[in-house]
């Protein structure tokens, strides 16, 4: 079933009224939570009562906005916090990861980069209760050694980062690699015979060729992190960030805030998706 | 000397890969294994044995929910596949230049949102008093409110949602390369649309169709949010019992146990499925 082939007008309008239903399925669900968000009724769903902008901007109760839920907002910047970290750790090692399965050859490399890759095939819950376990255990022996606290082992910030940055690294090496393993090493040659120290040359020269895979894996870290649940749900303390919140809300029953927040998350994420895009494009 | 300076680069470059594979992914599996076959005999007190695996197996709960859990996530996959082909093919081989970029970028939007936006959104329309039900008394299909949320249905609908884009880019790829003419060829030769697809589509998507089904396996497998919103009281799911364990019974014992088990589950599936493919894992995930 190729263009070039003849098909009957029935089978292809048949095939077309399929992926129509598809992409219908697919917009459905993101296309009624923006609208509730503009529902005028403490319930996000039917019937309709009307727009309104108060669950962007209300102060009233019940009718308080995302810009003034103080929760929402801390746990907005409880997530940027943990995002900015995930995506620095998961590019800085991300990039020596690169220069060490590209340009090294050594024993047990190959066993190295599955390991590497391992992480794409253990479920989140997992990679969250395995790191969970083990900083108790480490925080419980130096706690009966030495006498003193270790909170920053036990479940917190700093264990959500950590639990996030575990696999958010392969994909960092993975998008960085493929961007190394198209530059022409003669260039750093060149810069070499032209008097530049080693250091010098990976600074001047193939870093920047990397830039663009740089800015494209901190782009897509910054945006797992943001939207990871499953990992985050296992290792975090008393500050959560803003899918947990979201989550304990709506255990507890959603308002249109929800939807709000959603549709803020909506644009930003389909903003960023595309600007990594963009720049994995402009790699090409 | 350059010998020496490129040694410490060396060095120096593997430091870091170390330190994140080590800390972060094999101690705490070897440490989750070691507590998972850990038995509390007294306060802060342990001894070794497969106590809690043993009450895995006994404890019908447990390992029905286990089968259960494998089962729907095997289906989803199997329906995601069904589902996701088509489009994929469609997006491959029946759109060129930026009609193909326009489909694929929709394929991708609703992934880029986070699942708890979608699962969300599939709750408002699906619940009771949600989209769904209220279209069909407008229409006079139904006279009262209907509940499509809490079931299992629900949850498969859900499962398939959040992970045919992991389906469908593998797919696409590797339909991508597949050359017209060999179709053609296949048609020329006297297939038909059926036998063109079984002898020259299918066998050359495989790669695809095998990284696609892994990937939405595991994803189905380690869900919690799908099962837990869309699903019922009663339609448990294994990730919900692992946390059940750690969080709310403090049962760390028995929760890594099950955790390891879910581990060695999805494991095995990789495994069996690079098998049967004879592919390896580097080839498959390291695109």
């Amino acid at each position: 079933m190729i263009p070039t082939v003849p098909r009957s007008r029935f089978s292809i309008w048949c095939y077309r009224a399929y992926v129509i239903t598809f992409f219908v399925y697919l917009a459905l669900p993101l296309t009624v939570v923006c609208i509730f968000a503009f529902n005028n009724s403490v319930f996000p769903s039917l019937p309709w009562e009307g727009f309104t902008l108060a669950w962007f901007f209300g102060t009233e109760a019940p009718f308080i906005g995302v810009f003034n839920e103080r929760s929402i907002m801390r746990a907005i910047g409880t997530s940027a916090f943990v995002a900015v970290w995930v995506a620095g750790l998961a590019v800085a090692v991300g990039t020596c990861n690169a220069f060490l399965f590209v340009r090294h050859e050594f024993r047990g490399k190959s066993l190295l980069y599955m390991l590497m890759l391992l992480p794409l095939i253990i479920p989140g819950v997992i990679l969250g209760i395995s790191i969970l376990v083990f900083s108790s255990a480490v925080a419980n022996t130096l706690e009966d050694a030495t006498g003193l606290w270790f909170d920053g082992l036990r479940p917190g910030l700093i264990l959500v980062i950590l639990g996030q940055f575990s696999f958010i690294a392969t994909f960092a090496t993975l998008v960085i690699s493929a961007r190394l393993q198209k530059f022409d090493p003669s260039l750093e040659e060149a810069a070499l015979n032209l008097g530049a120290s080693q250091w010098g040359a990976i600074r001047q020269i193939t870093l920047p060729f990397l830039f663009p895979a740089i800015i494209a894996s901190a782009i897509v870290s910054v945006l797992m992190s943001f939207e990871n649940f499953n990992t985050t749900l296992m290792l975090v303390g008393s500050e959560s960030p803003l899918t947990i919140t979201m989550f304990d809300k709506l255990k507890q029953g959603s308002t249109p805030v929800l939807n709000a927040v959603s549709l803020l998350l909506i644009i930003v994420s389909a903003a960023i998706g595309l600007i990594s895009l963009l720049f994995q494009n402009a790699k090409r | 000397m350059s010998s020496d300076a490129s040694r410490l680069g060396f060095y120096l470059l593997i430091a870091p890969l170390l330190l994140w594979l080590v800390v972060l992914i094999l101690l705490p599996h070897i440490g989750l294994f070691a507590v998972s076959i850990s038995e509390k005999t007294g306060v802060r007190e342990y001894e070794i044995g497969f106590g809690n695996y043993a009450a895995f197996f006994t404890e019908p709960l447990y390992w029905r929910t286990f089968a259960r859990t494998a089962i729907m996530s095997i289906l989803a996959t199997v329906l995601t596949l069904l589902l996701g082909f088509p489009i994929a093919y469609y997006i491959a081989k029946l759109t060129r230049g930026r009609t193909k970029t326009t489909l694929f970028l929709m394929c991708m939007i609703p992934f880029w949102v986070s699942e708890l936006v979608r699962t969300y959104g599939w709750m408002i329309l699906l619940r009771e008093t949600g989209v769904f039900s209220n279209a069909l008394q407008y229409i006079g299909l139904t006279t009262g409110p209907i509940e499509f949320l809490y079931n299992d249905a629900a949850i498969m609908v859900g499962l398939v949602y959040t992970s045919i884009l992991f389906m469908v880019v593998p797919l696409v790829t590797t339909l991508d390369s597949l050359d017209d003419s060999l179709i053609e060829a296949g048609y020329d030769l006297g297939g038909t649309s059926f036998s063109v697809m079984r002898e020259i589509v299918i066998p050359h998507a495989m790669p695809g169709i095998v990284s696609g089904c892994i990937v939405v396996f595991m994803l189905s497998l380690g869900n919690y949010l799908t099962p837990i919103l869309l699903g019922g009281k009663d339609s448990l799911w294994f990730t919900g019992m692992i946390y059940t364990q750690f969080i709310t019974r403090f049962n760390w014992e028995l929760g890594s146990a099950f955790g390891f088990l879910l581990l060695a589950l999805s494991s095995l599936v990789v495994f069996v499925g690079l098998k049967l493919s004879r592919q390896s894992l580097t080839e498959t995930m390291g695109r």
